[in-house]
């Protein structure tokens, strides 16, 4: 019994963290045409390891914005992955120095799987394996895609231009449609946030819309505190 | 602020956070503005991230067709329950044929 639930937590991590993975290359690629170099994009991959927050800083750069309120507003989105760790903690166990690794696997994939699984032992099996095949492909994929890339005169002639918002949207997708009574509310936030980013955008430096479109939900937790 | 230290800080502080939170004490988790604000932030930011875009050049609000058809690809990848790649694929092939049709 034990056995085969940690194995399925193994084939659970392989597939996510191979699949996932892969969009390394996605990375790789929008952050060439972002205009940073290719150790830059591996130096991201390597030491932020967090999809969301990488491509944001790639658009910003891109758009040759503020980098200020660029950084800022990728490490606004790596918030979620504190309160992943805030949730993890307990179920892998992690004391003293060995949290220091374990930390860097923090992120949606790893916990989507941990949360997945029936058992303690599993949810670790789960996390390790995720992390791992996750980590090797999406730097692997990173450098691939950076490196063809850098090579291409003119990135938008193959359409990559239209990966980055292709990529938030297939990462935000999920939420926008879940059968959940918070899904109309996430909606609203998401419409929400869009506007207040396009009203910002004429007036802005690139990058500061993008963060401004966090106070209305700033606003929203205030008012009702439940 | 250059573009390396801008990667660094990301770097840095996004370790940070993720070991922030596996140190941090339980009752910040208990607490429910918390937990709200961490589950909203992110679908605000993404949607921002995608109109900006999508729909901006520089500072001007700009459409480029191209590329609006594309995130219509990926809609319709998305509606299909494509696999996340298959769904950036789409979104790429069809602006670039677009713009090799000259639109």
């Amino acid at each position: 019994m034990e056995t085969t639930t940690r194995s399925s937590a193994v084939r659970d991590g392989l597939g996510v963290g191979l699949a996932v993975g892969l969009s390394g290359l996605a990375f790789g690629a929008a952050a060439v045409t972002a205009g940073l170099s290719v150790a830059q994009a591996c130096v991201l991959s390597l030491f932020a390891f967090t999809g969301a927050s990488q491509f944001a800083l790639a658009g910003v750069v891109a758009g040759g914005g503020s980098l200020a309120a660029g950084a800022a507003g990728a490490l606004l989105l790596g918030v979620r992955n504190a309160l992943y760790g805030l949730r993890l903690a307990d179920l892998l166990g992690a004391r003293g120095w060995r949290r220091l690794p374990v930390a860097q696997g923090v992120i949606d994939e790893t916990t989507a799987v941990a949360l997945a699984q029936p058992d303690e032992k599993s949810a670790r099996t789960g996390f390790l394996v995720t992390f791992v095949s996750l980590y090797l492909t999406w730097n692997a994929t990173t450098l691939l895609g950076a490196l063809g890339t850098s090579r291409v005169a003119d990135p938008a002639v193959f359409g990559l231009d239209a990966v980055g918002p292709a990529t938030f949207l297939a990462i935000l997708w999920p939420r926008l449609t879940a059968k959940d009574p918070e899904t109309r509310t996430l909606r609203a936030v998401a419409a929400g946030g869009a506007a207040v980013a396009l009203a910002a955008a004429p007036f802005a430096p690139p990058g500061v819309p993008v963060l401004l479109a966090a106070v209305p939900v700033l606003a929203l937790v205030l008012r009702r505190p439940r | 602020m250059s573009v390396w230290q801008a990667v660094v800080a990301v770097c840095l502080g996004c370790y940070a956070l993720k070991l922030a939170g596996l140190s941090a004490p339980r009752r910040v988790l208990d607490h429910p503005g918390v937990r709200r604000f961490a589950a909203l932030v992110p679908v605000a930011l993404l949607a921002a991230l995608i109109a900006v875009q999508s729909f901006t050049h520089g500072q001007a609000l700009d459409l480029d067709w191209p590329r609006t058809a594309g995130l219509g690809a990926a809609v319709a990848a998305l509606l299909l329950r494509a696999p996340f790649l298959a769904v950036l694929a789409a979104a790429a092939a069809v602006t670039a044929l677009l713009r090799l049709a000259g639109l």
